[in-house]
């Protein structure tokens, strides 16, 4: 045991408290009240994770676990209520926190005029618990409950602004998605719980290395908890909710649909590390997963008018980087993503959610433009996060891609190019967003955007220092660092150790994907900025492929048309056939009978009490009959 | 002490067992027959003593005195209900100025 | 002994009948008085002391003279025209007949009775049946007061006038 600890019982707690008094009070608080409480619950549990981070070096110790009750009880099963502390959920928890934080005191900025800002904060506050507890548990039970809880915060947020329906049906379709994939994450620690006999992370590593690599049950576990990561991380097939969540308010969309809930699938699989390698059949899927995504979720982003869709299918396309890095078994470098992942996107999730507040609500891109003089600090901090993400040397997006690619490419070289094509296709989404914005005239006559207040501006820039200088945490040995986050990493999971790519090689990597980024920025500016080319209007007709790629190859529909279809003719089937037909007029006759019988059994009932001497004594001779008759 | 005899060593059982059954039947269509509430109450009176008399039988023929308790007992139940029965029976005589138990028909109220 | 029994026996159905079937109130209490004192003698018969004394006591001497009371009290002594049907009186006698026919074929059914105990001619003595009611049945004893009590409230509150 540790010494000081059990401080970090402090960093989900303060959250829970904070979700307690804007939840329970939320009528009391005027103007910033809820938002500077919430704001200071999170902020808090920030500084608590640091001091457990100290604890923790200090000690000398990889990992703690604080175990707060036994929770569960039952013959063989002993399930504790645990919480683990050791290198990857610490990593975790400053993320949330950390990332949080900012984000809360953004929102201050940005709700403050939605007159339901008490229980936002309420339930972002909720969010940022259940979150915690996903990532502090020291079983999979806990995480399981982190996991449906960051699900239920997710839809309540979607749905913030209920009373438009399509958001409603966005927040649905987050939630179905997710409970597709929550079936298989169940599934799995079932299944786990049959092999292991236990679900805490420790018993579960220290058995599974009696196995053998490539046993089918270590297969089909990593398999099933796939499916939830799958869902939660929005990838191919269960992608199609993210783009839609992005009805929620923006700090909603950068907090739980950029920096942590969707990686809560990456996560999960990095803690399961020791199992997955032992899986490789699975390993292989999830870099086919992965690169799918990336790909897709590029192309898609290409074409894509809504600055937030954009922000959103990108951030498709980068948590299936975080799943390449998975698949070739580098689970260091895919934390090491969700790191710098989580300071970019939150940033342009940010500069986006403060253009659409100078904007006056419009997220229509090809209705923006000449924002760079008018928003100056916001079109700062969107450049350093729109270079970071593209991979330019040496913001923090260069040093945990570069690392995937790098993993890819002694991995397989044809994976290798196709990440680097998305990678491409990244850069030159994201400059064309950049250029559309904040180039050229201003195409929205009538409106005066303005720079936000400070409580806004200050998180972005704070964001923006952490994406310029985040990759500095890693930097790898080819740079002479020695790639620290890395290592404090390993001590929490295990990695695959390939060879280590000669420098020479490396080097050249780099410069080759540095250059064609480069190009393709410069493509970019010349279509956009040169040439103004803006977008065509949604009615104007349009190549085939660009067709194709502005409906997002028609995944929604094709799932309408195999799922969703099949389903209502079965419901209506149902209703018409089954329900109207047998059901309702059985049980309708039912209560029909009754009244009938009724009906005839009030004539006996008529008050007369010689009538009911006779009836008592005829039922007393019909029991007694009866006896001497058995 | 000595030895009483008793009427269950030359009596057979089955003979108090008809008695009281004859006994507890008249009193049964005594209540089916009569209108007259104060003679159904007296019939009612009739087939708890031909109960009594069957416990005792039996209480003297396996020389168990519990039997004889339970008819204490019995009779203390029929002391309080004919308290209560004869009161409601004036009560009755006082609001409908009847003792005819076919007046009684406000049950299915 | 076996004279005095049949003897006793036949009193007492006769006077059973016509408790049933007089229609004067007052001479189906007397009757029901004369059914009474022939049990209190089947009692002694079966060597029930107790039993005989507490059946004069509290059947004759207190609860007929309470109908009595009532009977004369309510002025009830009239002799009313039947208003039962035909139909009803045959159907409780053809109930009763039933009754009777079902319970003599049940004991006739069902029993094979043997002694319990060895016999004992004292169990009905007043020291014997003492003995029982206040060692095994003291509870229920006592709680036969709260029965008492709740019928005495019962009869108060009925035999109170209505306001």
């Amino acid at each position: 045991m540790i010494p000081h600890m059990n401080l970090a019982l402090l960093v989900p707690a303060l959250p829970l408290l904070g979700f307690l008094i804007t939840g329970l009070g939320y009528k009391r608080f005027r103007n910033n009240q809820a938002g500077i409480i919430a704001s200071s619950a999170v902020g808090l549990s920030f500084l608590i994770s640091l001091s457990s981070l100290f604890v923790l070096r200090n000690s000398g110790q990889d990992s703690a676990t604080l175990t707060l009750f036994n929770w569960i009880s039952v013959g063989k099963m002993n399930i504790p209520f645990a919480f683990l502390i050791d290198h990857l959920s610490l990593t975790m928890m400053l993320i949330i926190t950390g990332v949080g934080t900012l984000i809360h005191i953004y929102s201050i900025g940005y709700m403050h005029a939605d007159n339901r800002v008490n229980s936002f904060f309420a339930q972002m506050n909720l969010f940022t618990f259940s979150m915690l507890l996903l990532v502090m548990g020291a079983n999979y039970l806990i995480l399981f409950i982190g996991w449906e809880g960051v699900g239920l915060c997710s839809y309540l947020l979607i749905g913030f602004w209920f009373e438009n329906p399509a958001f409603n049906y966005a927040a649905r379709k987050a939630f179905v998605m997710n409970r597709i994939g929550d079936l298989g994450f169940i599934l799995g620690i079932i299944l786990l719980f049959f092999t292991f006999n236990s679900v805490s992370f420790s018993e579960v590593f220290a058995q599974a290395s009696s196995f053998q690599v490539g046993a089918p049950v270590i297969t089909l576990i990593t398999m099933l908890l796939l499916v939830g990561a799958v869902g939660k991380s929005a990838q191919i097939p269960l992608f199609t909710w993210l783009p839609d969540a992005m009805a929620g308010p923006t700090p909603v969309s950068a907090l739980i649909h950029a920096a942590t809930m969707v990686t809560a699938g990456i996560y999960m699989i990095a803690r399961s590390s020791v199992l997955y390698i032992l899986a490789p059949t699975t390993l292989t899927l999830i870099t086919i997963i992965g690169l799918a995504t990336a790909l897709l979720g590029a192309i898609i982003g290409l074409k894509q008018n809504d600055i937030k869709k954009v922000l959103a299918y990108s951030t498709v396309s980068q948590l299936g980087y975080m799943f390449i890095a998975l698949g070739v078994g580098a689970f260091s470098t895919a934390v090491f993503h969700v790191t710098t992942h989580a300071f970019f996107k939150a940033l342009l999730f940010l500069g986006a959610g403060s253009i659409i507040h100078a904007m006056g609500g419009e997220q229509d891109i090809r209705k923006m433009g000449g924002l760079r003089t008018k928003m100056p600090v916001t079109y700062w901090t969107f450049l350093a996060a729109t270079l970071a993400i593209s991979g330019i040397p040496p913001f923090s997006g260069f040093f945990s891609k570069d690392l995937i690619l790098s993993k890819a490419f002694e991995h397989n070289f044809i994976l290798y190019i196709l990440a680097l094509g998305g990678a491409l296709l990244t850069s030159f989404y994201m400059f064309r967003l950049l250029y559309l914005v904040f180039f050229g005239e201003q195409r929205l006559a009538g409106s005066h955007p303005h720079e936000s207040p400070k409580v806004m501006t200050i998180p972005l820039i704070i964001l923006a220092i952490l994406s310029v200088f985040g990759g500095f945490l890693n930097v790898p040995t080819l740079f002479g660092g020695d790639s620290n986050f890395g290592v404090f990493l390993q001590k929490a999971m295990t990695s695959f150790s390939g060879e280590e790519l000669s420098h020479t090689t490396e080097i050249s990597l780099i410069l080759i994907s540095s250059l064609l980024i480069g190009l393709v920025i410069l493509f970019a500016y010349r279509t956009f900025v040169t040439k103004v080319l803006v977008p065509k209007a949604d009615g104007e007709p349009m190549s085939f492929f660009g067709k194709f790629i502005t409906n997002k190859f028609y995944i929604d529909e094709f799932y309408a048309t195999i799922f969703e279809k099949p389903f209502r003719f079965l419901s209506g089937f149902l209703y018409q056939k089954i329900e109207t037909t047998i059901l309702n007029p059985a049980i309708e006759g039912i209560g029909v009978a009754t009244l009938k019988l009724g009906e005839l059994v009030r004539k006996i009932q008529r008050g007369n009490m010689s009538f009911y001497f006779f009836a008592m004594v005829a039922g007393i001779l019909l029991f007694i009959i009866f006896i001497l008759t058995i | 002490m000595k030895n009483f005899s008793s009427a269950i060593q030359v009596i057979p059982l089955e003979h108090y067992i008809i008695l009281c059954t004859t006994l507890f039947c008249i009193g049964l269509v005594g209540v089916l027959y009569r209108r007259n509430t104060i003679i159904i109450l007296m019939c009612i009176e009739l087939m708890f003593n031909s109960v009594n008399l069957l416990l005792t039988a039996f209480s003297a023929y396996h020389s168990d005195p519990a039997g004889q308790v339970f008819v204490f007992f019995i009779m203390i139940v029929a002391a309080a209900e004919v308290a209560v029965g004869l009161s409601i029976l004036v009560m009755m005589k006082r609001n409908v100025d009847s003792v005819d138990i076919n007046l009684l028909n406000r049950l299915k109220w | 002994m076996v004279f005095l029994f049949y003897f006793l026996s036949a009193i007492m159905v006769i006077s059973a009948l016509l408790v049933v079937s007089t229609r004067s109130p007052i001479n189906s209490v007397i009757y029901l008085i004369v059914c009474f004192i022939t049990m209190a003698g089947h009692y002694i018969l079966l060597n029930a002391q107790f039993l005989a004394v507490v059946q004069i006591i509290v059947y004759t001497g207190a609860i007929m003279v309470l109908f009595l009371f009532v009977i004369m009290l309510l002025n009830l002594n009239k002799i009313t025209v039947p208003t039962k049907t035909s139909l009803t009186r045959i159907a409780a006698l053809i109930t009763g007949g039933l009754f009777f026919l079902v319970l003599i074929a049940a004991t006739r059914l069902t029993f094979e009775i043997h002694p319990r105990y060895a016999f004992d001619s004292k169990i009905g003595l007043v020291s014997e049946v003492g003995k029982t009611l206040f060692g095994e049945f003291l509870l229920p004893f006592e709680l036969s007061s709260v029965i008492f009590i709740s019928s005495m409230v019962g009869a108060v509150m009925f035999g109170k006038k209505d306001k």
